[in-house]
């Protein structure tokens, strides 16, 4: 019964790196661009939502709300600022300015709220939970995150195969020149995809601010986890994401149920196997 | 033959008698011996100031060393890792490990590299499957791999690292102009080994594969080979940099040694210095570590700074602060091309 538990508590926590690996599959789909400071900008909406709950006593549905948007606007402004001038410098110049901003972000979080370990207290629904049966028992906020990042995907797709503004989006991520042809402002639409991917790593940093602790310089292993779970589930496709994320979350569960030292490393030797026999990914393909 | 001569043969050929073409730049020969004199002169330092000064310029010595690695392999073989913590972790223990057999530990500093080696093999199958940026990461989650592999590993200490064993017989000042010899040699080597390496065949095919990989293997290159050979000089000479501050520091630490702090002080270092220079590392670590002297009382604040010129410097001046005095005065330290000058100019 342990291994089921496992297996069903992986599950979920690979809903959570899902939503969070979306960002990056997301920016990496449309601009090519992979963004190292990816974790950091996950940590830091940890961060900027504790200092909010505990200066203002806001509850925390009210912090969500604010932050989420604000990581939106911030996102655009970011792409239309550093990220599309450094496009047009050639592929160096995009990793080196997000690691630029890795390392900013992580040093001033670092001077400003020191180096102490965090937790953003959820309340009883971050650690209630109903039980399944004798011996598995599933949390609310687990499996909210696991609803929420399926619901996430979900909107994304719909907006990139419904809409005008997604059309535009996979037009630029096809061919930007041609798109700019016929239309579309191809800053403006980085821009947007930028703005998405900066949203749900908000969203994603608040839902593993309640999970577990953080610290200023949680955000680089954070970063491998989306990375793992992107490249598990083939470059650019939002569903392989997803199922990158649930192979790594069941991955490590299952490790941390062998042995808890072997989480990580578990989750670490899945995606090199999956580099070594499959380096497509499990679904290959774009759909993003 | 000669009354056969094409014309385009004879075009050549007079075109040639007409130029001047050399490796050096007419700096060099002033330039070769001023290197070698403050190189006379690191090297009598032991001699000449108080400890203290030797046991800073190791540190230095060891990102110039670190810097020049990274430099040959993101600037000239466009291979850009975040991962090469792994070679320092790994030549660190190796020193730590050997020691421990009974190696003299500054002997083990040069079998550290060839452990990096060793291990940079088999890891280069596994990196080389990624390309551009998503090579970045995955180095980074194989250097990540090698630290969980070694905190499992008891006999070197597991997560709270080992001192190094082998120098306790050692008098304190002796021991700290040997460490201090030691990290010389290994920064003048890697720049030594960079200038080799770069001013031979393998240096153009590698300015080839980095420009446009596709039509350097359609002239005949040999992507794989090039890329491997740089990848394992990086993997060695990281792997003795990480024995020199094995050395240096009498332990290791797995969280430290592993640490991809690492890999911004050597991106940050190459990015402000110049990248795709040779002399850009040595002038990137002198700006690192001054600004690391003068902002030490400020904690980290120096690494935001850092990170802030470093984004500056790759969006507005890619060929950092080397690119601008070499387009301003045309000189070259180290010069890995050809001169072309017309005859009696």
């Amino acid at each position: 019964m342990g291994w089921l538990n496992a297996v069903i508590q992986g599950l979920l926590l690979g809903g959570l790196y899902a939503l969070f690996a979306t960002g990056l599959s997301l920016m990496f789909g449309v601009m090519r661009i992979v963004n190292l400071a990816h974790g950091d900008l996950a940590v830091v909406a940890s961060f900027l939502a504790l200092a909010l709950v505990s200066g203002t006593g806001l509850p925390l549905w009210v912090v969500l709300v604010v932050t989420v948007p604000l990581f939106a606007v911030l996102g655009y402004l970011t792409q239309r600022v550093l990220l599309q001038r450094s496009l047009s410098s050639g592929p160096l110049a995009t990793l080196l300015v997000t690691f630029g901003l890795s390392i900013v972000l992580q040093n001033v979080l670092l001077e400003v709220f020191s180096a102490d370990t965090r937790t953003l207290d959820g309340g009883s629904f971050a650690t209630g939970s109903f039980e399944l049966n004798g011996s598995i028992s599933i949390g609310y906020l687990s499996l909210a995150t696991f609803v929420l990042a399926c619901a996430v995907l979900v909107g994304i797709q719909l907006f990139l195969s419904r809409t005008g503004l997604g059309r535009m989006l996979r037009a630029s991520s096809d061919d930007r020149e041609t798109a700019n042809l016929v239309g579309a402002d191809s800053r403006h639409v980085y821009g947007i995809a930028t703005a998405i991917a900066f949203a749900t790593v908000a969203l994603a940093g608040l839902m593993f601010a309640m999970r577990s602790s953080f610290d200023p310089a949680t955000g680089p292993s954070r970063l491998i986890f989306a990375f793992e779970a992107v490249v598990i589930g083939g470059l650019g496709s939002l569903w392989g994401t997803l199922i990158g994320g649930i192979v790594l979350g069941v991955t490590q569960s299952l490790g941390s149920q062998i042995d808890p030292a072997l989480t990580l490393l578990a989750g670490h030797l899945v995606f090199l196997a999956v580099l070594a026999f499959r380096p497509q990914g499990l679904i290959a393909g774009r759909t993003a | 033959m000669t009354d056969r001569m094409t014309l385009s043969g004879m075009l050549t050929s007079r075109a040639a008698a007409a130029l001047d073409v050399s490796r050096a730049a007419r700096s060099s020969k002033p330039s070769a011996a001023a290197m070698l004199a403050v190189v006379a002169l690191l090297a009598a330092l032991p001699f000449m100031v108080f400890s203290n000064v030797t046991d800073t310029l190791v540190n230095l010595f060891v990102l110039i060393a670190l810097a020049s690695m990274w430099n040959v392999l993101a600037g000239f073989g466009g291979l850009v890792s975040v991962g090469q913590q792994a070679y320092i972790g790994i030549g660190a223990y190796s020193v730590i490990a050997l020691a421990d057999q009974g190696v003299q530990p500054y002997l083990a500093v040069p079998l550290a590299a060839v452990t990096c080696v060793i291990f940079a093999v088999p890891t280069s199958w596994l990196a080389f499957r990624l390309r551009g940026d998503y090579f970045a990461v995955g180095t980074w989650v194989i250097a990540e791999v090698y630290r969980l592999l070694v905190v499992r590993i008891d006999a070197v200490g597991g997560g709270s690292g080992k001192g190094l064993a082998g120098l306790s017989g050692l008098d304190q000042t002796m021991r700290g102009a040997l460490t201090y010899w030691v990290a010389l040699a290994l920064a003048l080597a890697t720049i030594v080994a960079c200038y080799l390496l770069l001013r031979g065949r393998l240096g153009l095919s590698l300015m080839a594969v980095r420009d446009e990989e596709t039509a350097a293997s359609s002239a005949g290159i040999d992507v794989r080979w090039a890329k491997l050979v740089v990848y394992l000089v990086s993997a060695a000479g990281c792997g003795a940099a990480g024995g020199v501050i094995t050395v240096s520091s009498l332990s290791v630490n797995p969280d430290a040694i592993f640490s991809v702090q690492w890999s911004a002080y050597m991106i940050f270092i190459v990015v402000i210095g110049g990248i795709g220079h040779i002399e850009g590392p040595l002038l990137g670590a002198l700006i690192f570590f001054g600004l690391q002297q003068l902002l030490a009382d400020y904690g980290s604040w120096y690494l935001v700074l850092l990170g802030a010129i470093g984004i500056a410097t790759a969006l507005w001046l890619p060929g950092g602060l080397w690119g601008l005095v070499r387009d301003r005065t045309g000189l070259s330290l180290f010069p890995v091309g050809y001169f072309v000058r017309g005859r009696g100019a």
